[in-house]
């Protein structure tokens, strides 16, 4: 799925990244405990989150995906976006409850993909 | 490339958004030494595990990097209250992290599982009182 499906499925605003929003992505996690996205995500490039810190871009970073979508109507503050931008993640914005948000996307043939076995 | 290429940061722990700057040092640096994809997030995610936990417990601290050809080397040190139990810390879900934390989505007890769950080695030297040193090592 593009990115841009993604942002068209959830009615989301682009924050940025916009050069980056035909990228193919194949699995996405929904989850607000960081230390959970950094134990079991594998190989998932998009995450589905309602926290909005800089820790965020920094998890995703490190677990090398591709694209943040926030939630629950929250917009994040100037440096997430900012580290965001560096990073070259794009960064979504919606309204949807995180449950509508993951219905939607898994719905329309996005997978959870695998996981990290302990 | 050199035997060996150090790189030494000092983490601050008086600031929960810059944690994880090191880590994200780290992995642009590996990457430019063209190490492989998969070392280098195992590397950046046990080093950023460890910055947070310095920062959350410990007050900051320091990180060492040793870069080999065919291994990474991680030291990560501090001056906090140390651990009085390894084995319980090192149990999933065992935490002691304040309620704050958590709601900065930390501190679900999955830091040093996680730091041993992507590397080859990890050793920890605690003493209570006087500080706790991490060593971990990724074979490349």
């Amino acid at each position: 799925m593009k990115i841009r499906t993604i942002a068209e499925l959830l009615d989301a605003k682009v924050l940025c990244g916009a050069e980056n929003i035909d990228k193919e992505v194949h699995s996405a996690c929904g989850c607000d405990m960081m230390s959970d996205v950094l134990a079991f995500v594998k190989e998932q490039a998009v995450l589905i989150t309602g926290l909005c810190n800089p820790q965020v871009v920094r998890t995703a970073e490190m677990m090398d995906m591709r694209c943040i979508v926030f939630v629950r109507g929250k917009t994040p503050p100037k440096e997430v976006i900012a580290l965001a931008e560096d990073a070259g993640i794009v960064i979504l914005a919606s309204n949807e409850r995180m449950y509508v948000a993951c219905g939607k996307l898994y719905a329309n043939g996005l997978s959870g993909g695998s996981v990290v076995n302990g | 490339m050199a035997d060996c290429v150090n790189f030494h940061f000092d983490i601050d722990g008086d600031n929960f958004t810059s944690a994880g700057e090191a880590s994200v040092r780290i992995k642009k640096l590996l990457r430019q030494m063209e190490f492989d994809a998969e070392i280098i997030r195992r590397v950046s995610v046990a080093m950023y595990e460890g910055e947070i936990n310095m920062v959350i417990h410990a007050d900051g601290g320091t990180a060492d990097v040793n870069v080999y050809c065919d291994r990474i080397e991680i030291i990560l040190k501090d001056n906090g209250p140390g651990i009085p139990d390894i084995n319980l810390a090192m149990q999933e879900g065992y935490s002691t992290a304040p309620d704050n934390i958590r709601s900065l989505g930390f501190g679900a007890g999955m830091g040093l599982p996680n730091m041993k769950r992507y590397t080859d080695g990890m050793k920890i030297e605690s003493e209570v009182g006087k500080g706790t040193t991490i060593y971990m090592t990724v074979n490349a």
